[in-house]
């Protein structure tokens, strides 16, 4: 168990090419961090860099006291769980755990009895003789898990490992995952390109975007107050609904519609709502027109326009709307104001 | 799984016909001459032949000359077989890590490919000619008095070496492309898995090169028993005397030079029994065996 630190963290390619621009930030011990983010910014490059599979270009990488910028993979105290999980397919299940271990030179007795327990936490113990292509994904994916686990490691490394599970199983081992970080309290770094995922198990989120951090900060954070418009528009499903609007002598208005009171230069702005920050009734002070109901059963989604601009309601089970006009108001605490050109929270 | 079916049964025979033609004409018909003429004791000037029944094979059990040759195919063999694989083995792990110039380097590597047997022979013979020969001053240099044609071993060092350089691209190209079909992420495992890449490549990816290494170690068996009679006709310039050759070329030298030919006939006969066993083996063990994911 360890914090981690990273400093100026630079990659960049022979050909010149810049997967992640200087970057820096802190893991306190024992934290579940993931980085999300569309594929290409730069995420699992990040995560590669810290597991040692890709070389840093600049600056300092610590694993606990250690910096460990040209220390061996095998010697950074790492554990990584990956994509397509990479077990070893002529080894059992017994041999690909303990695999790590023997390399580390424990004793036998030592290493079967720490892959029992593994496989006990994991329930693998009756498959413990199988090879990987006997398994289904799941246990398969759970090995990979065991693998790591096994090797009680300083930091745990996870490379979308759920990416190549059907729906059902993502969700439950969404769950296994974060009981087991908890239970063993392991520094964790989790890269995923699903919001969800990012939103249900992390301690704190860092959204990058083209090889820069968009944003640090706890799930909560991150929905309510995103840094900016990528922020808003990648995390939630929907997204944040981002409005043309025009700030004047106090006021943000979005065309004849919305109106809020806020403290901005006079000028363009965009002006970001959750769509479960919109209410909707008869005696509501703006009229909006529902285009699509989504029914989703225990919500419903409503699409429509606002002004000439497109606007998505979070509605609950119990409203029942159908297309046709309608009125609408809005949480002005829950509005996020962004500068319309750089799209940075104001 | 629904298979594809013809809709009358003569279309697919017709369809096999100029291939079975082929074989019948190419091979089993030699193939049945061959074994017929096995039994038979041929006047050496074609004047007619007399039935001797296993006569032939009796008499070449009994033969030291063919035992002595038997043996040296044997050694050859495992020889070939051994060091071409091992050769390619390292040179396609060496190719496989470089990063820059990786195309011409393989290219460079799998040319030898293109060589014909007789050819590579005889570029065997330059490199080892007597008085100008750059591999015979190599040899002299470390002491070494190499007499290719004359002294039986020098003639089996060099049938060995030109028989491996000929064949180690063909093995390169197989175990480069079983390399590169090694998952990246499992590569990238045993790095964090395993610190000294000894282990790693002991570990891990030599036994999952294991099925392409098994499909070569046929291969190369039957290169060594078999497509090495262009390389040993041209090292032994048709002059066996002393030479060394291999069970193949004696069938050539018996049948051709010696105009024995139901001694010829039943020693390939003994060869096809080889190959069969060699081919039910690679059917039965080698491909059952290993198959992953």
């Amino acid at each position: 168990m360890a914090q981690v630190s990273l400093n100026n963290i630079r990659k960049i390619y022979p050909n010149g090419y810049e997967a992640v621009v200087p970057t820096s930030f802190d893991i306190a011990d024992g934290e579940f961090v993931v980085l999300v983010g569309p594929s290409g910014c730069g995420k699992s490059t990040l995560l590669r860099m810290v597991a040692g599979l890709e070389d840093i270009s600049e600056g300092a990488l610590s694993i606990g006291d250690r910096n460990v910028n040209h220390v061996d993979p095998a010697d950074r105290d790492i554990a990584m769980v990956f994509q397509n999980y990479a077990l070893y397919p002529h080894m059992t299940v017994r041999k690909n755990i303990g695999y790590g271990l023997k390399n580390r030179k424990t004793p036998a007795s030592e290493i079967e009895d720490k892959v029992q327990t593994a496989a006990k936490m994991l329930n693998l113990t009756e498959y413990l003789d199988r090879k990987p292509s006997q398994l289904s994904g799941g246990q398969r994916q759970r090995v990979a898990m065991g693998r790591a686990v096994v090797r009680d490691p300083a930091l745990f490394l996870f490379d979308e490992p759920l990416s190549n599970l059907d729906a059902k199983l993502r969700h439950q081992m969404r769950i296994e995952i974060k009981a087991l970080q908890r239970r063993l309290g392991v520094t964790s770094i989790y890269v995923t390109h699903d919001q969800v995922e990012a939103m249900t198990m992390a301690d704190r989120i860092i959204v990058l975007n083209a090889g820069r951090i968009e944003q640090i900060g706890t799930p909560a954070e991150i929905y309510h107050r995103p840094a900016s418009t990528f922020v808003a528009s990648f995390m939630g499903a929907p997204p944040m609904n981002l409005l043309t609007a025009k700030g004047s002598g106090g006021r943000v208005t979005v065309g004849e519609t919305i109106s809020v009171a806020a403290e901005v230069a006079d000028g363009p702005v965009t002006l970001g709502i959750r769509p479960e920050d919109i209410e909707i009734g008869p005696t509501c002070d703006i009229p909006f027109t529902v285009d699509i109901v989504e029914e989703l059963g225990a919500h419903r989604l409503l699409h429509g326009q606002l002004g000439g601009q497109e606007l998505t309601i979070h509605v609950g089970k119990d409203v029942v709307v159908s297309a046709g006009p309608i009125r609408m108001s809005i949480n002005p605490d829950a509005v996020v104001l962004f500068d319309a050109k750089s799209g940075l929270a104001l | 799984m629904k298979r594809a079916g013809f809709a009358t049964r003569w279309l697919p025979i017709l369809l096999l016909l100029p291939q079975l033609a082929i074989i019948a004409v190419f091979f089993y018909w030699p193939a049945a001459h061959a074994v017929k003429s096995s039994f038979y004791l041929e006047d050496p000037f074609g004047f007619g032949s007399s039935f001797v029944g296993f006569d032939n094979y009796i008499h070449l059990t009994g033969s030291s000359e063919y035992g002595r040759i038997a043996k040296f195919t044997v050694l050859f063999t495992v020889l070939v077989t051994f060091f071409s694989l091992a050769l390619a083995l390292l040179l396609a792990v060496k190719a496989d890590n470089v990063i820059r110039g990786a195309k011409t380097y393989r290219t460079l590597l799998m040319w030898v490919y293109a060589v014909a047997p007789p050819v590579a022979g005889f570029i065997g013979l330059l490199m080892f000619n007597q008085s100008w020969g750059p591999l015979t001053e190599l040899a002299k240099s470390i002491g070494w008095d190499f007499k290719l044609g004359v002294n039986f071993n020098d003639t089996a060092f060099a049938m060995v070496l030109v028989s491996v350089w000929k064949q180690v691209p063909v093995n390169f190209i197989f175990f480069l492309s079983g390399l590169q079909s090694i998952p990246k992420s499992v590569r990238e495992a045993a790095l964090i898995d395993a610190k000294s890449s000894f282990r790693r490549f002991w570990d891990v990816t030599f036994p999952l090169l294991a099925p392409t290494g098994f499909f070569l170690l046929i291969i190369n068996i039957t290169y060594a028993l078999f497509d090495t009679f262009g390389v040993v006709d041209t090292l032994v310039k048709g002059e066996p005397g002393n030479n060394p050759m291999t069970l193949v070329y004696k069938v050539y030298v018996d049948g051709f030079r010696g105009n024995d030919m139901g001694g010829s006939s039943a020693q390939s006969v003994i060869l096809m029994v080889l190959v069969l066993a060699l081919t039910v083996f690679q059917f039965r063990l080698v491909e059952r065996r290993i198959h992953y994911t």
